[in-house]
């Protein structure tokens, strides 16, 4: 596993406090699972996502994702509908730990309140709290 | 030091059974033929069914070898903590094979089984013995089966007594299936944590026992291998409040003829054949999980109920309240033959002279291992002791590494990362049927591997060097499961 | 105490190295006010010999073949089991070893339970098979939560020509769970009357035993088209998997999830347990699986090996979310039935199958022939009905002690069913067995 200063925690996210990212684009928000998340969870082999249409509020379970001898579950870091499940994660599950920002994206969100991303904490934020809890 | 017990040998590659034989083959004596052919409906009846030809030299080789590929408790050591590997005495296998009882139907009139039914009517008295409590069931097949039972039953209890409760207590070092055996009947676990003691504490239970609380769920001793010292003033705790207690007995190998459970406060309890009676576990199955109530709880136990009237053995079915039916039929019939005898073997100075020996055992392992192995409660032990990977970070070892190491010594590894209060937990429960030479040999494997992991790492991250196969992609096998050829 | 190894000597020096004085010594964390100080009330300890003594009584007393011959069925069959499979049974590696969850030393066992899980699949027509229930009843109760998982549909209908102690044990599992069980009833032609699906709606599952509890075949090609019809899952159980050797698959029928017994694949009856409970669906549904799964893989040298996988369905990892309770299943019963498959062979299995049939056919035809009733016409496999006259159960005694056992009652399970005795023939009762059979009750 790494250590806290080699997790990867880019600027153009904002980070829930169980390790959800969510990126503002255009009008939706697209969310996954961050680097810590990832490296300590280890080797992803399953990540069951909810389907297109489901309504989910800030911190609802909304997906968990599962390593070979662990579960975790997903909460929505923005209440809104779901309109696109990132269906590549079926064949390919280790996307979350090879792209967690890119190509491992799990689910894109119509907000239904864009000031609940200013809850969530900014890259710099989220680096501090992972220094203390260490 | 003596030689190693982990060597190598010749182990043969077999195929998959349908990786072999030939089309013609058989390994079946088919039946005479006595009456005439009644062909069925074509519309009824298959057109194949693809199973391999073999011949009876095919199946005997092919399952000769896959047995060498496996290690039992007759091969070696099998400290699996929770587990209660003891030996399996071979008069049980031969009770069990008895043509009296492997032909038996268990639907004929009661007349017709006088033998099985008496044995029942015994075995449950034993049970009821050895627990302290009132009546038991033969029913669960295993014992998560049990737990279930236990938990149908408080359920039942409380809805006769007109109240609907909706949780369970459940201590956080709790095996996976209480929490499981608590949702499947529909309640809530609420979870209470284990002190610095690693028991639980009588505040921490009392401040969350209320009206809606069914009962707790404990397991005693507990799988740190302690035992619940306060579990008295808990029961009250309880009870003062309309709940149950629930004991998960699979450690009860640790305390016959020293506890008695029905005396502590437990109102229902489960024990494990194949754990503490000495049948064996068969890679995985069957069991059986015998349920023990007190006597508030006895209305509600599964039908039918072995009876004795006019010095013969009936089936009972009329108990308004039961539960209904866990199985199908009275239970595991076969492993209950086996632990009926181990119980008439053993006779009772012998079950508690076993439990006087498991302890000392796992007490004498702990002793002298503490100073190779973290151990995070620092106190006598019951049957089994934790231990923790903790010392041999430093070197970038894991508990895993050891556990696989310890495979080329000659020896199962102890459980790994349960209870989940302890990471990286190790947790070995050597049973009283290891002898102190063996056990001094596994102490001895334990302080090689602690030093290899100083001097050569490598050598534990490598192995199992010396198994059928090395470590093995398990990621891939549950990303691309492949199920069945 | 011969399993008992320590000497008086291991006993003195390993509680020197504890500093403590006596075995007893050893319950120091046990409160005073817990402790048992009697001696436990059970038998003085039998040796080896008397405990053969004994228990050869208790065995003498059972009503077994061959003094007896039975022609009762009712979801606990008669079968040959071979001398190989017995013998490769008794095998300690197996026998002594436990759950494989260390993989590498557990190869034995793993390499056998995939080899049983892709048998059964086959023999049910199903995609994946799980590692081993209690039995055929805890299967089918298993079967019917997991349908109520994956539909998120809280109602199931079962047929009342389901084993009735299976259809018990799912009341008993249902119970809790507020979850609703309608009975579908019967028709005069011995199968599941399904009309009543019409007016049915939000169903998880309908469960249909094939060939069911009266020996007879059920249309599972019509019923379960019905199923699906209604968005509900098709769940198809059996207490005689012989059956499944000759007749067309659950699974070639549409059934979505099968949970049925495997006793008859080479495990004795033995008072009714340890049985086989068999669980299997199409592949869409296994993260639902409840129970352990065996997968193939490779190992670090690239050679192919086995392991216990999808283990975060399971109780230890995922715990009260988990898809069932089980840790410990019924892997030597499944592990018998392997070789018993392995053994039969494809065309083996359907030549046993085939005389199952048609000896059941031979008795069937000649107590119709010595004039009593044979109430549904159906056509059945190893098992039929038959009417007796009234006060039959004074014959079903008299035979018994001429040792015949002659079918089960059903009116304890089937109060409108008076007189009707459920018999079964299987490979082990000849011509001759029936012949007498059919005299003794004519006379």
């Amino acid at each position: 596993m790494k250590e806290i200063s080699e997790i990867h925690l880019p600027d153009d996210v904002r980070y829930a406090e169980d390790h959800e990212w969510a990126r503002l684009e255009g009008g939706k928000v697209r969310i996954g699972l961050d680097d810590y998340a990832q490296d300590q969870l280890g080797d992803i082999v399953f990540v069951e996502l909810p389907q297109v249409g489901d309504t989910f509020k800030q911190g609802e379970e909304f997906a968990t994702v599962e390593s070979v001898k662990a579960v975790c579950e997903c909460y929505l870091p923005v209440s809104g509908k779901i309109i696109a499940v990132n269906t590549a994660l079926e064949e390919s599950p280790e996307l979350v730990n090879t792209s967690p920002y890119g190509d491992g994206w799990f689910v894109e969100v119509n907000p239904g309140d864009l000031s609940e991303m200013e809850n969530l904490m900014t890259h710099v934020a989220c680096m501090e709290k992972l220094k203390g809890a260490a | 030091m003596k030689e190693s017990l982990g060597a190598t040998g010749l182990l043969l590659n077999e195929p998959l059974l349908w990786e072999k034989g030939k089309k013609g083959r058989c390994g079946f004596s088919l039946p005479r033929r006595d009456v005439e052919p009644c062909p069925l409906d074509e519309a009824l009846t298959r057109q194949g069914l693809d199973f391999p030809d073999l011949s009876e030299v095919d199946v005997v080789r092919h399952y000769t070898r896959l047995a060498q590929w496996n290690f039992g408790v007759d091969t070696g050591m099998y400290p699996l903590g929770s587990c209660t590997m003891k030996y399996s005495p071979k008069t049980n296998e031969k009770q069990a094979s008895l043509p009296g009882f492997t032909g038996a139907h268990p639907l004929l009139p009661s007349g017709l089984s006088q033998g099985a039914l008496k044995m029942m009517f015994e075995f449950e008295q034993y049970l009821d013995e050895i627990t302290g409590m009132h009546a038991t069931t033969l029913q669960p097949a295993a014992g998560a089966h049990g737990e279930l039972t236990g938990m149908l039953i408080i359920y039942a209890f409380h809805k006769k007594q007109g109240a609907q409760r909706s949780k369970i207590i459940v201590p956080d070092t709790a095996h996976g299936t209480n929490p499981a055996s608590v949702s499947l009947c529909g309640f809530r676990p609420v979870p209470v944590t284990s002190n610095e003691q690693g028991i639980l504490s009588v505040e921490a239970v009392a401040e969350i026992m209320d009206q809606d609380t069914a009962g707790i769920m404990v397991t005693n001793p507990n799988t740190l291998g302690l035992f619940e010292e306060n579990i008295q003033k808990i029961a009250q705790i309880v009870h003062a409040k309309g709940g149950l207690v629930y004991c998960d007995g699979a450690n009860m190998n640790a305390v016959m003829g020293v506890v008695k459970m029905g005396d502590i406060g437990i109102d229902v309890m489960q024990l494990n054949l194949h754990k503490t009676f000495s049948t064996p576990h068969g890679g995985g199955g069957p069991g059986s999980g015998p349920v023990s109530v007190a006597k508030h709880l006895e209305p509600f136990l599964p039908v039918p109920r072995v009876v004795e009237e006019n010095g013969a053995y009936i089936l009972a079915e009329d108990y308004p309240d039961s539960i209904g039916k866990i199985s199908a039929f009275h239970g595991a019939f076969g492993v209950i033959i086996k632990a009926y005898s181990y119980i008439r073997s053993m006779g009772p100075e012998n079950l508690k002279k076993a439990s006087q020996l498991a302890v000392l055992n796992a007490n004498y392992i702990k002793e002298r291992l503490k100073g190779t192995l973290h151990l995070p409660y620092d106190r006598p032990c019951m049957h089994e002791c934790v231990f923790s990977d903790k010392h041999q970070a430093a070197q970038k070892i894991a508990t895993l590494d050891m556990a696989k190491r310890l495979m080329d010594y000659g020896f199962h590894p102890p459980t790994v990362y349960f209870p989940l209060v302890v990471p990286g937990a190790i947790m070995v429960e050597p049973t009283e049927t290891e002898s102190k030479e063996d056990i001094d040999q596994f102490i001895e494997a334990f302080k090689a591997i602690a030093n290899e992991a100083k001097e050569d790492p490598d050598l534990l991250h490598d192995a199992p060097k010396s198994c059928k196969v090395k470590r093995l992609d398990e990621v891939t096998a549950a990303r691309k499961p492949c199920l069945a050829g | 105490m011969i399993y008992l190894p320590h000497t008086d000597e291991d006993i003195f020096s390993m509680l020197q190295v504890l500093g403590v004085d006596n075995l007893d010594d050893l319950f120091s964390t046990v409160p005073e006010d817990c402790r048992f100080t009697g001696d436990l009330n059970l038998p003085e300890a039998l040796s080896e010999w008397e405990l053969n003594d004994h228990m050869s009584t208790l065995s003498n007393t059972m009503a077994v073949s061959p003094e007896y011959k039975g022609f009762v069925g009712a979801g606990s069959y008669e079968h040959f089991i071979p001398a190989s499979v017995s013998y490769l049974l008794g095998r300690s590696e197996f026998v002594t070893s436990y759950t494989p969850y260390q993989p590498e030393m557990s190869q034995g066992t793993l390499q056998a339970i995939y080899e049983y899980q892709t048998l059964a699949a086959r023999l049910l027509g199903m995609e994946v098979a799980t590692a081993s229930h209690y039995d055929g009843a805890t299967a089918l109760a298993e079967a019917l939560l997991m349908a109520v998982r994956i539909t998120k549909q809280q109602k199931v209908a079962i047929s009342s020509l389901i084993h009735p102690l299976y259809r018990r044990v799912v009341q008993t599992y249902f119970a809790p769970t507020g979850y609703e069980v309608v009975e579908l009833p019967y028709l005069n032609a011995g199968v599941t009357d399904a009309t009543g699906l019409d007016g049915m709606d939000d169903l998880a599952a309908v469960a249909i035993q094939s060939p069911n509890f009266f020996g007879c075949i059920e249309n599972l090609q019509v019923l379960g088209q019905k199923a699906h019809d209604k968005k509900s899952l098709f769940v198809v159980s059996f207490t005689e998997a012989l059956a499944y050797g000759l007749l067309k698959s659950p699974g070639t029928h549409g059934a979505d999830i099968v949970g049925g017994e495997g006793q008859s694949l080479g495990i004795p009856s033995s008072f009714g347990g340890p049985a086989l409970g068999i669980l299997a669906s199409g592949k869409k549904h296994m993260r639902s699986l409840p129970g352990r799964l065996v997968g193939k893989t490779k190992d670090l040298d690239g050679k192919t090996g086995f392991v216990l996988t999808l283990a975060t369905r399971e109780q230890h990892i995922r715990r009260e979310k988990a898809t069932s309770n089980i840790c410990t299943n019924n892997s030597l019963s499944a592990l018998a039935a392997a070789m018993y498959m392995a053994s039969v062979g494809g065309a083996g299995i359907r030549k046993l199958a085939q005389l199952n049939h048609d000896k059941a056919e031979y008795l069937k035809t000649e107590l119709k022939n010595a004039g009593f009733g044979i109430p549904f016409h159906s056509p059945t496999f190893n098992e039929f009905v038959v009417e007796f006259p009234s006060g039959f159960e004074t014959t079903h005694k008299r035979l018994i002690e001429k040792n015949i056992i002659a079918g089960l009652c059903l009116a304890p399970y089937y109060p409108e069913l008076a007189n009707h005795y459920l018999l079964c023939v299987t490979e082990t009762r000849s011509k001759n067995d029936m012949d007498a059979l059919v005299r003794e009750v004519k006379s």
